[in-house]
Parts: structure tokens; C-alpha cells; sequence
């Protein structure tokens, strides 16, 4: 096996040249300084090493019922400090927003604080059984309520269904529970309208419901054809998913009249939240006339990422949906708070069903309501504020050197499209990854699909103004480039990373998916 | 406020930058009824003294699992879990990046997500693994309607020995497709013939290893079965540790393994969040759910990672994506590989050895005093009958500091032939007093 750093185990692969991936001298070994090549685990195994010592176990009569396993699982040996630097080398290679700007637009690459991290680590929320006698776990249980209450009042909703893992999984209850209400009522509905600047999630979510996805326009100004809207709306609509603020970055302003003329139509009217964290504090949902939305606890309130998960997608309802929601929920009597985990064929409840095991995110929840409580009524309200003013200062900064998709003010984030690159050989993409080399994370390229070669940047208000000033002169400087005719130099970016651009097409082509030994590595290649 | 840089005199300055009077007038298409005009009736702002007083005194109201005598399970196992594991996924290029979508700048997490799909197909036995899903039991229901894709068939049989969460989480999928869901009543008794039910339009078997009861099944039979009448074998899990001593799902014949991973690296969290594992077969990747993660070469020929075969997913496909999936459960996989990477081939038998063997010396234990231990065959938990209802003796129990396990029915309230039976679970972390307490307090009430 071919352990040297950095160096593919395919033949047909050789180890880059330093030469090409930055000017720099070469090295034998192909690190760089602090880039540092670090092979997969699989390649740095020693039969009989370990990274834990566990006691033996007593000798008793296997109770495996002949099943136990006959052979090598094939797992790698490595000892604590190799694991240590393995992951720490790997981390080495991401870039984050503890180590710089993300201004990936519609992802909301916030500051995530450390006082969130060690609240959900406390072994009172951490080492909890989910399904312990519920007299042992009535601090959760006041947790969940807690945080309930704060998205209800923040939302200005009646209910709130907390169990949802993510966004997508809210919108998936959201839809659920309307589909589930419309049943319930004998009122079977085939289609669901989705603007065409949504998130690939709604078309998607609609599909799971059983719905029919009809695609409704955007109008000149950025935001739904009003028009368009009214006429796609009859009797066979269940629902409308409308983003807003939308993926354009933009407030519907047309929300009340779109609202009037989907419960006219006797649909429900259904809210992707991704965008809440422009208004949180300023624009109750409640007020617009939605009847549901899912938050996403991993952007609106400072849940990390983590690489892409995990999240957390409360979804509040309106009184006419709250009967549907689904198992399970807290309730607070007399004795405590109790889960209601069964659906008990009485009452008002009518829960279409269960979204995941046991109760939801809780490490989330802890997390999010460490966030809302550090800043409370007032810090939510201007942490939307300062939002929304550093997105209108990069579109006051960028408008004469980029070309803005839509007239502003804008809210949490700003549109561009490529009609300033026309003519000169550079593409969004290209763009975006000049901007790796100047040491930023690229704004969102291509989403949405509205605009041609779209560039959307969400600069959150956890950057300062020195950062966002920082940014401003790289974008421009770059815009200026791709404009005096330095197009090589963006087809070749980036160069200052650990790898460069990446072969798609061929890893899409012939899926490699796995490590395997190089003898079924060979057979493979056959 | 200490997480927000921006100083009165730079929104000033900034505002003189836009051209705009003031922050409110940003929000001029806001329709001026709808905007409120006082904050909202919540508290204000706090320091972090103040918030972790608050917040810990809500910890504080609950019973950690590690400060009492703890046998619980039922899909959800204490393990212990390395230092070393929550030191790194606490660094921040982990924590706080974004799905990998820039692979330049994101080759650590998408090295990561390929070590941990090789991780596990290969301890499941099967060809190819996702990047996770949010749990076990959505993994369950992704598994179901992988398999009516694949087999263009409609109707889905789950077991009476599916975990009844999972059960209900894969109805609710399915709820508004096309299709029967049809569940086997629980299989108390471990004679469930699921065979038999299998007809011309059954897309797939979800049958669990171990099932709900802790009883370890031969799977070559109800997989031949399904193979014969065309259908798929989905084997879920709900105890990943089990594989270091059980043969793989995938070398019995699976065509699905959906399972739930949180035993490796990450701690019980009250339920969530949690790392669903999908693995499955070459010829059906295609039709996965979720992210993958692929090798690929930069232009200079080096060796690299990056997310592929998008087209099947909804950032690409929309309303023809297999999944809505978009985040899923990336650092608690990224907490399941390093946890697996510490134990290695040796330790991870050696772990799953210790859960066994624990488990084997307290139902041997229990049955000495008379208690009614239930299964020939289990992994780290077991099933055993009282002489009443299970759930006040739980409760009792807990009074007196001991959290004795899951009371069937908690999951499955309405069936009376469950009432008094107990899912006892014992791993590495029970000690021998543990099993003092618990067995002489079960010897009493019996």
C-alpha cells in the first residue's frame, strides 16, 4: 500500500507539483508549510494498535444465538495521538466562520456562541435518556416549553411543533400537517404553488405530500407575481410555500394580498422560515397571515452548522392546523410537565403521525434558547437590524462595480447577477473561486435560478464593519480584474488551497465512494 | 450586545453609506401595519453568567443518567465516549462551517464523510453508506421509499420487531403515497412469520437486528424470502454497537441497512440530535437518499473529495429529488467516525464484547433471583416480564434512584399483551453495583 502523504493509491493519479499549485518551491514530501497532506485513515493502519483500552471482558456463554461475527470487519488500528492529529490536520482544510467571512447567502453563517456549546453539554441535558420517567426529566420538559413559548411569541403563533430535525424535515410537517387538515375537513386538494425562486426543498417536500408542484413567477421587481398568484389559485390548491423574506433577499411587500387571496381560495398559506433571522423581533409571521413556517434553529438562532448538520426545524402552526400536529409535545398541569407521546383518539387532537424518534433536537433546542435568552427582546430586534443594514452596505458598496439583480433596500442579504462579467470570460464560478484565493468564502453561486449566474452574499450581523470593508475591496478589485481582461488568472483559481479545483464530472462518472483494500481496488478497475 | 461588532458610530456611518434616515426605513417594504413598534413581551438581553445560572438550573431539575444506577435502551444506549471525541468536534472549522458545497476549501469534512461511508459499509457488510441522515428512524422511512423506487412496487411490511418509533416515523412518510404501510402486531413471542405477508406488490421487509425485544434473528431466511418474491430486505438498527459482534446485515442478505449511530461518539441528548446510518447496495446508488461523498483529482492530479451524484438530490432535481434531505447530521457522524477510529477493528469488537457480557452476567442474575428474563437470544438488552404492569414498578423504582429501563408499553400503550414487560439494557458503563441495586429492587417488587 502506497502510504505516502498525499499520494492517490491509483496509479493513474500522480501527487501534484508543488510548481502547480502556487509557484512555490517543491517539496518532497508535498505538505506546505502549515498545509499539511494527511492520507485516509484506512492508509495508516497497523493491525493491533487502538485508540481505547477497555477492560476484558468476563468469559460467559454467548447468548448471540450462533450469529456472532466470523469475520474481520476490516476496521483501521490507530492509536489517540494519531486520531488527535488525523482529525486535526483534516480540520486544517476547511475553511469556517470561526476562522473567517462566510457570506454564503441563504445559509446564515453567523457567529456561533461557545456559552450555547457548554450549555448543551451540561449532563443534565446531555446524559438524558429520552424516554426516562418523565418526574426525572422535568427540567428538559421546562426547557422545550420555554423555548416554545419564545418562538410563539417571536412568531406571534399559537403552537409550535418542535420535532423536526431540520429545515427541510419542518417543511415536511408543515405540508403534512395542511394535508392532514384538508383530509380532515373531506377536502382533497392535488397541487401545491411554489414561487420559482424557492428552495429546492419546497418542490421537493410538496412531491413527498402526494402534490402536484406548479411553479408560480417572480414579477419585475423581484417578488411573486401577484397576478400570477391569483390566477394559479382554485378549489385544487392545498397550499402556497412562499420564502420571506425570499430568496432574492427581498420583503414580499405584496405578503397581505397574496395571504388574502390564498385563504380566498380556501388553501392554507405555508412559510419557509429559512430567511426569519432578517426579522425576528421587527415581523411576526403571525401578523402576515401565515398559517405555518418552519425556523431553522441553525440559522436564525446560532446553532452551528457543523459541517451540515445537524439542525433543528420547529414549525409554528395557526390555530385552524394545531389539531394536526404531530406526536409528540409537552403540556404543563398541575403536576408538571408532561409528553403527550400517543395519540389518545379523544379530545381536540388529531396528530397525522410521527417525524422521528423520540421527542426532537434537544441539544438544538438548549443551544438556540441559551442564544434567544443572551440576546434577549432587545438584542434579537437589533441583531436583525444590524442584518440587514451590512447586506445594504455591501449592495451600497458593490451596486457601481457589480450589477444588483433588484433595486433595494434589501433585507439579510443582496442579489447580484453576472451581467458584470459579460464579455469577459470569467463566470460566477470562476469568480467565486478568485474569492477563495483572497482568503473569503464565496457567496452563494447560481440560487436562485431566477437571475443568470446569480451571486448571492448574506453577510450576517456578527461581521464587523473592518470585515465587511475588507471584503468590499476584494470584490472590487476583483470585479476590476475580470474587467481589464485578467480572465486567465480567474480560471485558474484557487490556487492557495489545499486542493485545487476538483473533477466533478469524473467523480459523478465512475463513483468512488468508499476506501477498499488496493487487491479490490484493482479487481475494481479491471 | 457581545455578539454584535457593530458600534453606534458605524451604523451611522453606514447608513450615510446606503442613504438611508435611519435602520427602520431598511424595512420600508415591510407593510407599515405589520411592523411592530415596541419589542416583543420577552426579557432583554443577559450575560453569560446570568443565562448559564437559568439555563443550568433547568439542567439541574433533571436526573443525568450517569449520576444513578441506569439500564435504558429501547433505541437509545449509554456508552461511554473518548475525551479526545468531543475535543475535536468541537473545533471550529468543524462546528462552524457549512455543508461542504466548495470543495476547496471543505476537503476536511468531505475526507471525513468518505472515511465515515467506508466505516460504515464496512461494518454493516454492504457496498455503500450516505453521509447520514437525522436519525435511525428516518433512515427507516427513507429506506422504505428507497425501495419502492427501486422495485416499483408499492406496499411495505414492517415487523412486529420494528422499534415501534420507527414504525410510526416510516407510516408518517408514507402516509400520503401511493401504497399500503402495514405493521405486524408486536412480536412478543419471536415466532412472527413476516414471510408469509410478503405479496406481488410488497416493495420490501423492514425487519430490526436485534429487534425491539433484544432477540437476535438469522436474517438469510426472511432475506431468501424476499429475494424470491422480488422484494427488498430492509434491516434496521437501532444498536450500531451490536455489529462488532454479530454478523454484518449485509452478509446475510440485506439490501438496505438503515440504522441509528448515536452509540458511537455522541451522548444521549434526550433524543436528539442523533446520526441515521443508510447503506445499501452499488447497484441501487442511484437511488439512495442524502449526500455522498466521492474521490475525485484536482487539476494537478492530486487526490481529493467532493459531494456527487447531486442529480439526486433537491438542490438539483427539485420535486423529482429522491429525498427532500438537505442538512442532515453531519457533526455527530463526524463524532461516530472519530469515536470508531479510537477503537479501531480491536476495540470495536472488544466494545461490543464487554456490552455482551455485561448484559449475559445481569440476565443471569436477574433469572437467579426469579426474575422472568424472556430472551434466548440478545445482544446488550433484554426483555423481561413482571409480574404486573411494568411502568409504576419503573416509576417506583425511580423514587428510590434507579432507572430500571423501558416499559414496553411506553411505546406501545394500547396493547395490553406488552403491559408488564421491561426492556433492560445493560453496556461497558453498568457496573457490578449497578446490578446490585437493580436486581435486588426487581427481586423485591417481583
Amino acid at each position: 500500500m502506497d502510504r505516502s502523504q498525499g499520494r492517490s493509491d491509483r496509479p493513474d493519479i500522480i501527487a501534484g507539483s508543488a510548481a502547480a499549485s502556487g509557484g512555490a518551491a517543491s517539496t518532497s514530501t508535498g505538505n506546505r508549510g502549515l498545509q499539511i497532506e494527511e492520507p485516509l485513515i484506512f492508509e495508516q493502519d497497523a493491525p493491533g494498535r487502538c485508540g481505547v483500552d477497555l477492560p476484558e471482558p468476563s468469559v460467559v456463554e454467548n447468548r448471540l444465538g450462533g450469529m456472532e461475527r466470523k469475520s474481520a470487519i476490516g476496521l483501521p488500528g490507530l492509536s489517540e495521538p494519531q486520531v488527535v492529529r488525523h482529525y486535526t490536520r483534516l480540520s486544517q482544510k476547511n475553511y469556517a466562520i470561526d476562522t473567517g467571512f462566510y457570506p454564503l447567502g441563504s445559509c446564515t453563517m453567523k457567529h456561533n456562541p461557545r456559552l450555547n456549546e457548554k450549555m448543551a453539554r451540561l449532563p443534565g441535558f446531555a446524559d438524558l435518556h429520552p424516554l426516562q420517567p418523565e418526574a426525572t426529566v422535568q427540567g428538559a420538559l421546562r426547557l422545550i416549553d420555554t423555548l416554545a413559548r419564545w418562538i410563539k411569541t417571536l412568531t406571534g403563533m399559537p403552537a409550535v411543533a418542535m420535532s423536526p430535525a431540520a429545515g427541510a424535515h419542518g417543511e415536511l410537517c408543515g405540508i403534512m400537517t395542511i394535508r392532514a387538515a384538508l383530509e380532515a375537513r373531506g377536502d382533497a386538494r392535488k397541487r401545491v404553488l411554489v414561487p420559482d425562486s424557492a428552495h429546492g426543498t419546497n418542490p421537493a417536500t410538496a412531491a413527498i405530500c402526494g402534490y402536484a408542484v406548479e411553479a408560480i413567477p417572480l414579477n419585475d421587481r423581484g417578488r411573486v407575481d401577484l397576478d400570477a398568484l391569483r390566477g394559479a389559485l382554485d378549489g385544487d390548491v392545498a397550499a402556497f410555500m412562499l420564502t420571506n423574506p425570499n430568496t432574492c433577499g427581498l420583503f414580499e411587500d405584496e405578503i397581505l394580498e397574496q395571504a388574502q387571496a390564498v385563504h380566498d381560495a380556501g388553501a392554507f398559506f405555508y412559510c419557509d422560515g429559512a430567511n426569519f433571522n432578517a426579522i425576528v423581533g421587527r415581523v411576526r409571521p403571525g401578523d402576515l397571515g401565515i398559517d405555518s413556517m418552519h425556523l431553522n434553529l441553525h440559522k436564525t438562532f446560532s446553532t452551528p452548522h457543523g459541517g451540515g448538520g445537524p439542525g433543528s426545524g420547529p414549525v409554528v402552526l395557526s390555530e385552524a392546523l394545531a389539531p394536526f400536529a404531530p406526536l409528540p409535545w409537552v403540556v404543563h398541569g398541575a403536576d408538571g410537565y408532561r409528553l403527550v407521546e400517543h395519540a389518545t383518539g379523544s379530545g381536540d387532537s388529531a396528530p397525522y403521525g410521527r417525524m422521528k424518534a423520540f421527542h426532537g433536537q434537544m441539544g438544538m433546542f438548549v443551544r438556540a434558547l441559551s442564544y434567544m435568552m443572551s440576546h434577549g427582546a432587545d438584542g434579537l430586534a437589533q441583531a436583525s437590524g444590524d442584518a440587514v443594514l451590512n447586506a445594504n452596505y455591501l449592495l451600497a458598496r458593490l451596486s457601481d462595480v457589480l450589477t444588483l439583480a433588484y433595486d433595494g433596500p434589501c433585507m439579510h442579504e443582496v442579489l447580484f447577477d453576472d451581467g458584470f462579467l459579460k464579455d469577459t470570460g470569467v463566470t460566477t464560478l470562476d469568480f467565486a473561486k478568485a474569492m477563495i484565493d483572497e482568503g473569503f468564502h464565496p457567496m452563494t453561486m447560481y440560487f436562485p435560478l431566477v437571475v443568470h449566474g446569480a451571486l448571492l452574499m448574506e453577510p450576517t450581523e456578527t461581521e464587523s464593519r473592518e470585515s465587511l470593508d475588507q471584503f468590499v475591496g476584494a470584490v472590487r478589485t476583483l470585479a476590476e480584474r475580470a474587467k481589464t481582461g485578467e480572465a486567465a488568472q480567474f480560471h485558474e483559481a484557487p490556487v492557495h488551497t489545499p486542493r485545487r479545483r476538483l473533477d466533478e464530472t469524473a467523480a459523478a462518472r465512475r463513483p468512488v465512494l468508499r476506501w477498499r483494500p488496493d487487491a479490490v481496488r484493482g479487481e475494481a478497475a479491471e | 450586545m457581545r455578539y454584535l461588532p457593530l458600534t453606534d458610530a458605524d451604523r451611522c456611518d453606514m447608513l450615510a453609506a446606503i442613504g438611508a434616515p435611519s435602520v427602520e426605513a431598511l424595512f420600508r417594504d415591510v407593510p407599515e401595519r405589520v411592523r411592530l413598534t415596541s419589542p416583543v413581551d420577552l426579557p432583554d438581553h443577559q450575560g453569560e453568567l446570568e443565562v448559564e445560572r437559568e439555563i443550568g438550573a433547568m439542567a439541574a431539575e433533571n436526573v443525568a443518567a450517569g449520576s444513578v444506577p441506569f439500564f435504558l435502551g429501547a433505541g437509545a444506549y449509554r456508552h461511554h465516549v473518548p475525551a479526545a471525541v468531543d475535543h475535536l468536534i468541537q473545533r471550529g472549522e468543524f462546528l462552524t462551517s457549512y455543508t461542504p458545497y466548495q470543495p476547496e476549501v471543505s476537503q476536511g469534512t468531505l475526507q471525513y464523510l468518505f472515511e465515515f461511508q467506508t466505516q460504515v459499509a464496512l461494518i454493516t457488510g454492504m457496498d455503500v453508506a450516505n453521509a447520514s441522515m437525522y436519525d435511525g428512524a428516518t433512515s427507516c422511512a427513507e429506506a422504505a421509499l428507497m425501495a419502492q423506487r427501486v422495485t416499483r412496487r408499492k406496499d411495505v411490511l414492517l415487523s412486529g420487531g420494528l422499534h415501534p418509533h420507527y414504525a410510526a416515523t416510516t407510516e408518517t412518510l408514507l402516509k400520503f403515497m401511493a401504497g399500503s404501510v402495514r405493521t405486524m402486531p408486536p412480536n412478543v413471542t419471536g415466532d412472527e412469520d413476516i414471510a408469509a405477508e410478503i405479496g406481488t406488490d410488497t416493495a420490501c421487509v423492514i425487519v430490526q437486528y436485534p429487534d425491539l425485544f433484544g432477540r437476535v434473528h438469522d436474517l438469510r431466511p426472511i432475506a431468501d424470502a424476499c429475494h424470491a418474491a422480488g422484494a427488498l430486505l430492509v434491516v434496521a438498527m437501532s444498536e450500531i454497537v451490536a455489529l462488532g459482534a454479530l454478523e454484518a446485515p449485509g452478509d446475510m442478505g440485506a439490501d438496505i441497512v438503515a440504522a441509528e449511530g448515536r452509540s458511537l461518539g455522541n451522548p444521549l441528548n434526550f433524543g436528539g440530535p442523533y446520526v441515521g446510518l443508510f447503506a445499501a447496495r452499488d447497484q441501487h446508488v442511484r437511488q439512495m437518499p442524502g449526500r455522498l461523498a466521492g474521490e475525485t483529482v484536482d487539476v494537478d492530479g492530486r487526490r481529493g473529495w467532493v459531494l456527487t451524484l447531486s442529480t439526486r438530490e433537491q438542490h438539483i432535481r427539485r420535486e423529482k429529488a429522491t429525498s427532500n434531505i438537505c442538512t442532515n447530521s453531519g457533526l455527530c457522524a463526524l463524532a461516530f467516525t472519530i469515536h470508531l477510529s479510537l477503537l479501531g477493528e480491536d476495540g470495536f469488537r472488544k466494545l461490543a464484547a464487554l456490552n455482551h457480557a455485561r448484559a449475559v452476567l445481569l440476565a443471569d442474575r436477574l433469572t437467579d433471583r426469579g426474575v422472568d428474563v424472556l430472551n434466548d437470544t440478545f445482544f446488550n438488552e433484554f426483555t423481561v416480564r413482571l409480574p404486573g404492569p411494568a411502568a409504576p414498578v419503573v416509576d417506583r423504582l425511580a423514587d428510590r434512584g434507579i432507572l430500571a429501563g423501558v416499559p414496553v408499553s411506553r411505546l406501545l400503550p394500547d396493547d395490553p399483551a406488552v403491559a408488564d414487560l421491561l426492556l433492560v439494557a445493560a453496556t461497558e458503563t453498568s457496573t457490578d453495583g449497578d446490578f446490585d441495586r437493580l436486581v435486588a429492587a426487581l427481586a423485591e417488587e417481583g
